[in-house]
């Protein structure tokens, strides 16, 4: 129910406050959103799509600090494997809240 | 597609397992409170994947599922008028009510269409002017600005045909109902993404603050999950219990403001039955009296059917014991015999997000063998 798909702005169709669309593009397939809730959306930005309305704009620089953060984890695990006592210190550095 | 083919990579999700098993010292209770989320957990094979790590409870994450059957009786009644089209998200159709769901009634004569959008149901109000078309309102906060976005068009467009069966809930009383149970066992939550997209998490700092339980905003992709499982895990391992955003591509702290603006604009908070669960205190939402004449309960209050009625369970169906997190759906009786997708007992069978139809979809043993292999479920590490 509370299914979120993240879609590509292509064109913006109507700008009214409530009934404001645009076209949005989901993995090659074009489908008219609504817009009201995300009225700064830009043209190229990815937005959530629920229930035929777009809920966020998708912050492209936290979605990648989240896979950066994941690649240190990556290489913090290359070195060589702790023993099973000593594995608790092997985790990656702090996570900002 | 982007946005989530990186939050599927197997050797993200492996890292993730293998750091949240190091970091344990012992196995936590964790609940998840949204559908999409209990299902993702399943078909990605993690809850199987950290069974001795963590445990994880499905709460009452599927809104179709906790919809009261006096509301869908409600419903069939109305699409058994003449003048009145109905529509809904295709899962509620699905749901039984006291006796039979929504589908059945359309096979009887009763007008009943699927839409993908409440937006749609207005545009269908417009292209038929002589009938009522009346929008069954189902879903969590993530579904509410939608419907009261309805509402405003509606209005704005001076639509005499138009209203809205309102039967929204609200996560956080819901959560709080959990913890205030007798015999609960969540420590954690991970709380819902696209919930949280429209709230933001700030009413979740006084929350934490009375229940000392870790609540980690989290999404729905299996690096999300255990990204959110894993902040879990150290939050509880090092005593703390605070509110974290592991879903900030998404969530804001403060919510989505448009949004907001448009549900407290046509909606108020109130008590409401959950189905299964009993009345939540603040459990729901139901329209303002400024937007009354878009009540459906009142517009057609001659159809019978209070409100306002005791919340019927099945004999034979523990589905408040699910929904509540105190059984889990392969330990009940009838699941997989009795009780199947195709001839469901209860709501969590039926819908596509009961906590149910995930465990008959996802883990009957004959399924899991015919995944495809590469598909994108992080690979077993045994």
């Amino acid at each position: 129910m509370c299914l979120g798909v993240p879609g590509q702005v292509v064109e913006w169709l109507d700008r009214d406050p409530v009934f404001g669309r645009a076209s949005v593009e989901f993995a090659g397939v074009r489908r008219v959103c609504h817009m009201a809730c995300v009225p700064d959306a830009e043209v190229g930005e990815y937005v959530i799509v629920h229930a035929g309305i777009a809920i966020s704009r998708i912050d492209a620089e936290q979605a990648e600090r989240l896979l950066d953060e994941l690649r240190t984890l990556d290489m913090d695990d290359e070195l060589p494997p702790p023993t099973a006592a000593a594995s608790d210190d092997a985790t990656a550095g702090e996570r900002s809240p | 597609m982007k946005y989530v083919d990186e939050f599927r990579d197997t050797r993200a999700a492996r890292r993730l397992v293998d750091d949240i098993r190091r970091t344990a010292t012992r196995r936590w209770v964790l609940m998840e409170v949204c559908g999409g989320q209990t299902h993702s957990l399943l078909r990605h094979g993690i809850e199987e994947e950290l069974r001795e790590t963590v445990e994880l409870i499905h709460g009452p994450g599927c809104p179709v599922c906790v919809t009261p059957a006096e509301d869908i009786d409600f419903a069939q009644q109305l699409a058994l008028r003449e003048d009145v089209l109905l529509t809904s998200f295709g899962d509620m159709l699905r749901v039984p009510g006291t006796r039979e769901s929504l589908l059945d009634v359309r096979a009887a004569g009763g007008q009943v269409r699927i839409v993908y959008s409440p937006l749609d149901a207005v545009a269908l109000a417009q292209k038929h002017p002589d009938r009522q078309v009346v929008f069954f309102a189902v879903g969590f906060e993530t579904t509410a600005p939608a419907t009261a976005l309805a509402v405003r068009q509606a209005e704005q467009l001076g639509l005499e045909n138009f209203s809205l069966l309102v039967s929204h809930v609200r996560v956080q009383p819901a959560m709080e109902s959990i913890l205030r149970s007798p015999g609960n066992r969540v420590e954690g939550f991970l709380a819902a993404g696209h919930v949280c997209t429209i709230t933001g998490f700030d009413s979740y700092v006084d929350f934490v603050r009375e229940f000392r339980v870790p609540v980690v905003v989290t999404g729905f992709e299996p690096v999300d999950l255990l990204e959110g499982i894993r902040e879990c895990v150290r939050q509880l391992e090092s005593g703390r219990a605070e509110v974290t955003n592991c879903y900030a591509r998404s969530v804001r702290r403060e919510g989505n403001r448009h949004a907001l603006v448009a549900v407290e604009q046509v909606y108020r908070i109130a008590d409401v039955p959950w189905r299964g669960l009993g009345v939540i205190p603040s459990g729901g939402l139901r329209l303002r009296p400024e937007y009354a004449r878009f009540d459906a309960r009142r517009r057609f209050e001659d159809t019978g059917c209070e409100e306002e009625l005791p919340v019927i369970t099945t004999p034979d169906c523990p589905a408040a014991e699910v929904l509540a997190g105190r059984m889990r759906p392969s330990d009940c009786p009838q699941f997989g015999s009795r009780c199947t997708p195709d001839s469901p007992l209860g709501a969590p069978m039926v819908s596509s997000e009961g906590a149910c139809a995930a465990y008959f979809r996802y883990r009957t043993p004959a399924v899991d063998a015919s995944q495809p292999a590469g598909a994108s479920q992080p690979e077993a590490t045994r």
